[in-house]
This record gives structure tokens, C-alpha cells and sequence, in this order.
């Protein structure tokens, strides 16, 4: 695939996101936010995938290896903290 | 087996969509974490399949060990943090979880040129050698073979793109951490020709990129980049003030996702790139919501350096000398107990007094009484956005006793008792007159219920660094010390009333 396309996926995303969130109740904010950070955590996969082809070169493998270890922070971390918040916003006195 | 890594990443992606559409609805909210938190596992096993395909159907040991040991590492920071860290913590440790994801999207693009960059000299050395057997005649050969090698200019240019934003996220959201837990001063750092330095860094750092896209196996700049956007993070974040930290954290969390849309742009990743997008544009939208609430541009919030002159508390401007009135807690008990409705307004002192629990053990006192009890959060009160929300909910507040400024202004009169809880600006009656930092924004407008309790610790302005003339009207009650205390003082005269 191009960049043209790549552009194309990327601008549609976004406004998929916009729609999709356009309405959110203000006690979910926190929640939201967490939870969407937990998500930019998606550039493990690219760390990754950047392990896998770093091929000869050992300082991009370095690189990547602490890519994988920081994206790994980000996403164990953040999902865990959003569940917490939302295990507490679950129980109703 | 390509196949299978397309239909998972296919599947990944449905699931990041559903979550975030999950999320943003309280009864499915919790759900909507867990199905997101399955894409991100099939993201990875889809990840590791498409690596398996990519080599022939066999997997290097040096690739598993690193991603691997990589994961297992992350895996041992990441679960204690999350899971010991402080409600009141809350906002700097999200801060921070989201610099890690910003210097991931760095080092990938970092990677992905250092990778180039070994490449191209085999090329070279394999072309050179060509060209020294076979003389002119290997020319057609190398020069397709040296074509076929370059890197295409999007590409360059999408690496530095995630290596600019990523670096910019880590440094400016470990500022922001370093800021919320109150490590470093909150208050807005200014200096003379701010503007002109950022600029200039900006200016620096496109010409990096520009060098980049022109010639992908030059060095220099590359390595500038990395450390001018970390000066550009750093730079960008400590103008701003504590208080509108709620927009800087949704602003920085935008920059994350797209930091790894870039990323992904760099390594040719379409999940990587939707999945990008859709953070930006939810960070985009919560940044949005926030500057509404406090009725002031991102440009200003950004810039301004908004509350940095502090004018001090209690002087007012026409040179009179106003009192306001002094209440201690048992006499505060007293009107408390005669209240038919009360509304509690909390701001960020309750998260620093960490006065939720007590807050929430004096309204089940008050209700068991006969009172009507009601909390009132504005949107930004507190260090991120629904920050509030967070710490009532710590404490058992059910939703049903959550109302929004819209609920309470309309019927303002009829509250009996209002209780400031560590707020200051989202409830001072000067945002409704013209000609002040803070015109406009919408308020809590406390000054007309019946009698308000203001729990502080000082009388010392807001935030935005101006008085509040709320303190000194007539049926304004200063009950002044920690709240935490004051709240256990009010909760002993209930108690000892039965």
C-alpha cells in the first residue's frame, strides 16, 4: 500500500474517533482519557515489528527492545489503572 | 499465515473501536476496557504471527528474546504501578504511563533509521565491489540496486514525524508528572522571549526534518531532533500552570496516539495508524471539552501563562478592607443540621487533603438527618479532567448524587447550605462580570444559595491568581484549616449528637 492510502486510513480514523466519543458523560473523562492512553499503547506493535526487521544492525534491535519494554509499560499499566477506576465507579452505595 | 496476521489485526482494530465506543457509556464502560485490552493482546499475537510469515515460517532467537524479555520487563514495571498507586495519584501516573507510550513511538522510528542506515552501507559495499569487477558495465545494476534501497521521502518523513511527537510527549508528559505530584513547582515558569525560543526550536526542528526526508543516511540531524524535542516537551509544558493541567494531559494524550499513527506510517502498519488516529482524535475532543469548560481558547491555556501574576489574596480593589466572617465547626454543625438541602462543591483541595472518604461519611451522616445531599463537580476541577468524579467515586458517592452545573444553578436559591470544599475559581462570582481573567467561564454559582461554607486553608486566591470576592459576602462562612479535619470536626458533632 502507498502513502496516499495510508493517508486515506489515517484522516478516516480520526474522524471515526471524533464520532465515536462525541458524547461523553463528564464522570467518564478520567476513565476515557486513561483508557485512550492505554491504547496509544499500540506502538508496542510497532516496536515489535521493528525488532523483527532491525536485521543487521544491533542498535536498532537495542532501540527497539526498549520500545517493546516502554510500550509494555504503557499498556499493562494503563488498562490496569482503568479498570480500577471503573471497578470503583461499578459499586453504588 | 500473512492471511492470519491480516484477519487478527482486522479484528484488533473492531475491538479498539468498540472499546472506545464502550467507554464513553457508564454501563459499559468497564466492559469496553476489557474488550479493548483484547484487541491489544490480538494485536500482539497477530504482531508475532505476521513476524513468523515475514521470516519464512520460523522465528530468529534473538527477535523472541528481545520482544520477550522487552514485554517481561515492561510487564514488572507496569502492574505494580498501576496497581499501587494512590486514587490522589492518579493524574500524574496516567501522566507518565503516557510518556512511556510517546518515547516507545520515538525509539521505533529511531530503530527503523538505524536499520536504514546499516542497510545502506551493505548496498554500498556490494555495489562498490560490483563496480570494481565489472567497471562501467555494472553500472545499470547498481544504480537499480541503490534505487530500490532508498528510502522514499514519506517514509523519512513519517519517522521523524514519530520521533518530533514522541519525544515531545515523553519529555512533556514527565514534566507534567513531575509538576502534578508536586515534585516541581505547579506554577507557570515564564521568561522573556519564551515564544521566540519555541519558535526557533520549532524552526530547528523542521529543518531537521526536511534534511532528513532530502537524505535519510544523514546523522546529524536525526540526532538533533531527538534531543530538540525533548528540549521542545519540556519547553512547551512548564509555562502552564497546575490548574490547566486537565487540558495539557488531554493534549499530550492526543500527541501519544498520534506519535504512534507516525510510527506506524514509518514501519508500514495500517492497525498501528487507525489505532493512532483514534487516540488523537479522542484526546483532541477531551482537550476541546476542557477549554469549553473554562471558556478559553487552547491557544490561551497554552500560552498564557495563565495565573503566573499572582495579585495575592484577600486585597481588594477598591482599597476597603472587607472581612469575611469566621465559623468554626461546631457552630457550622449547628445550620448543618437544620439543612433540608445541601450541595458540596469540591475542588482540588479535597484531592490534596484527601478528604473524599470524609466527605462522604458526613453527606451519609447529613442524609440519614433528612438532608438533601447533592455533589456538584465541575467539569475541570481538580488536576485532569473528571478528576473529582474519580475520588467520589473512591468513596462510594453513588452517580445518582452527582450533579452537573446545569442541574443546581437553576435552583440555586433553594439550597440551604453550599459547601466549597477546596475550590476556588469554578465557584467565584466574578467569572459572571466582564473585565477578568476568568469572564465567562462557567461556574457553580454558589453566591445565592442560602448560606455557603467556604472549607479552605487560607484566605489566598485561586488558581487564576484573583481574589474572590465570594469570601467576603454576607452569607458567606470562612471555615478555615485542612479540610480533612474540619470535615472529622463536623462528622464528631453529628456523631455525638445520637
Amino acid at each position: 500500500m502507498d502513502f496516499l492510502t495510508y493517508s486515506f486510513i489515517f484522516l478516516l480514523s480520526m474522524f471515526l474517533g471524533i464520532e465515536l466519543i462525541r458524547k461523553v458523560p463528564a464522570q467518564l473523562h478520567t476513565p476515557l482519557m486513561s483508557g485512550s492512553n492505554a491504547i496509544s499503547g499500540i506502538s508496542l506493535i510497532g516496536a515489535m515489528t521493528a525488532v523483527a526487521i532491525a536485521g543487521d544492525s544491533t542498535v536498532a534491535l537495542i532501540l527497539a527492545g526498549f520500545a517493546v519494554a516502554f510500550g509494555m509499560i504503557n499498556v499493562v499499566g494503563g488498562y490496569l489503572v482503568t479498570d480500577r477506576m471503573l471497578a470503583m465507579f461499578k459499586h453504588k452505595g | 499465515m500473512e492471511f492470519i496476521a491480516t484477519i487478527l489485526f482486522l479484528f484488533a482494530g473492531v475491538c479498539f473501536i468498540m472499546g472506545l465506543k464502550m467507554l464513553s457509556k457508564s454501563e459499559t464502560a468497564r466492559k469496553g476496557n476489557m474488550v479493548s485490552a483484547a484487541g491489544m493482546t490480538t494485536a500482539a499475537i497477530g504482531t508475532l504471527v505476521w513476524i513468523i510469515a515475514k521470516h519464512g515460517g520460523h522465528i530468529e532467537a534473538t527477535t523472541i528474546i528481545w520482544i520477550v524479555v522487552g514485554m517481561i520487563a515492561g510487564t514488572v514495571v507496569g502492574i505494580p504501578a498501576a496497581k499501587l498507586v494512590k486514587m490522589t495519584a492518579m493524574p500524574e501516573m496516567v501522566a507518565l504511563f503516557n510518556g512511556f507510550g510517546g518515547i516507545a513511538s520515538l525509539l521505533v522510528g529511531w530503530s527503523e533509521l538505524q536499520r536504514y542506515w546499516v542497510e545502506h552501507a551493505q548496498i554500498a559495499k556490494v555495489t562498490d565491489a560490483a563496480t570494481e569487477v565489472m567497471g562501467a558495465l555494472a553500472e545499470p545494476i547498481t544504480e537499480a540496486a541503490k534505487e530500490a534501497a532508498q528510502m522514499p521521502a514519506a517514509s523519512a518523513i513519517s519517522i521523524f514525524l514519530a520521533v518530533l511527537i514522541g519525544g515531545v510527549t515523553f519529555t512533556g508528559s514527565v514534566v507534567a508528572f513531575l509538576k502534578l505530584s508536586e515534585r516541581m513547582k505547579s506554577a507557570p515558569m515564564l521568561y522573556p522571549g519564551q515564544q521566540v525560543v519555541n519558535a526557533l526550536l520549532l524552526v530547528v526542528l523542521l529543518a531537521c526534518g526536511t534534511w532528513i526526508a532530502i537524505d535519510p543516511t544523514a546523522i546529524i540531524p536525526l540526532y538533533l531532533a531527538i534531543v530538540l524535542s525533548f528540549v521542545l516537551g519540556v519547553a512547551c509544558v512548564i509555562p502552564i500552570g497546575g490548574g490547566d493541567m486537565p487540558v495539557v494531559i488531554s493534549l499530550l494524550n492526543s500527541y501519544s496516539g498520534l506519535a504512534a499513527c507516525a510510527a506506524g506510517f514509518a514501519v508500514n502498519n495500517v492497525l498501528l495508524i487507525i489505532t493512532g488516529a483514534l487516540v488523537g482524535a479522542s484526546g483532541i475532543i477531551l482537550t476541546r471539552i476542557m477549554c469549553i469548560a473554562m471558556n478559553r481558547s487552547l491557544g490561551n491555556v497554552l500560552f498564557s501563562g495563565f495565573g503566573a501574576a499572582d495579585t495575592g489574596g484577600g486585597a481588594t480593589g477598591d482599597g476597603e478592607k472587607r472581612e469575611a466572617k469566621v465559623l468554626t465547626p461546631d457552630k457550622a454543625y449547628f445550620m448543618l443540621e437544620a439543612a433540608q438541602k445541601v450541595i458540596f462543591v469540591p475542588g482540588y483541595g479535597m484531592a490534596v487533603a484527601q478528604a473524599q472518604h470524609a466527605v462522604k461519611e458526613l453527606a451519609n451522616l447529613m442524609e440519614a438527618n433528612g438532608t438533601e445531599v447533592q455533589f456538584v463537580v465541575h467539569p475541570v476541577a481538580g488536576r485532569m479532567p473528571g478528576h473529582m468524579n474519580v475520588l467520589l467515586a473512591e468513596a462510594d458517592v453513588p452517580y445518582e448524587a452527582l450533579a452537573e452545573l446545569d442541574d443546581v444553578n437553576p435552583t440555586m436559591e433553594l439550597v440551604d447550605v453550599a459547601i466549597v470544599l477546596g475550590a476556588n475559581d469554578v465557584v467565584n462570582p466574578l467569572a459572571l462580570e466582564e473585565g477578568n481573567p476568568i469572564s465567562g467561564m462557567p461556574i457553580a454559582e454558589v453566591q445565592r444559595a442560602k448560606t455557603v461554607f467556604t472549607m479552605k486553608r487560607s484566605l489566598a486566591s485561586g488558581y487564576a491568581g484573583i481574589a474572590n470576592p465570594l469570601f467576603y459576602l454576607d452569607n458567606n462562612y470562612m471555615v478555615l484549616g485542612d479540610a480533612k479535619k474540619t470535615l472529622q470536626a463536623l462528622i464528631d458533632e453529628f456523631k455525638s449528637d445520637d
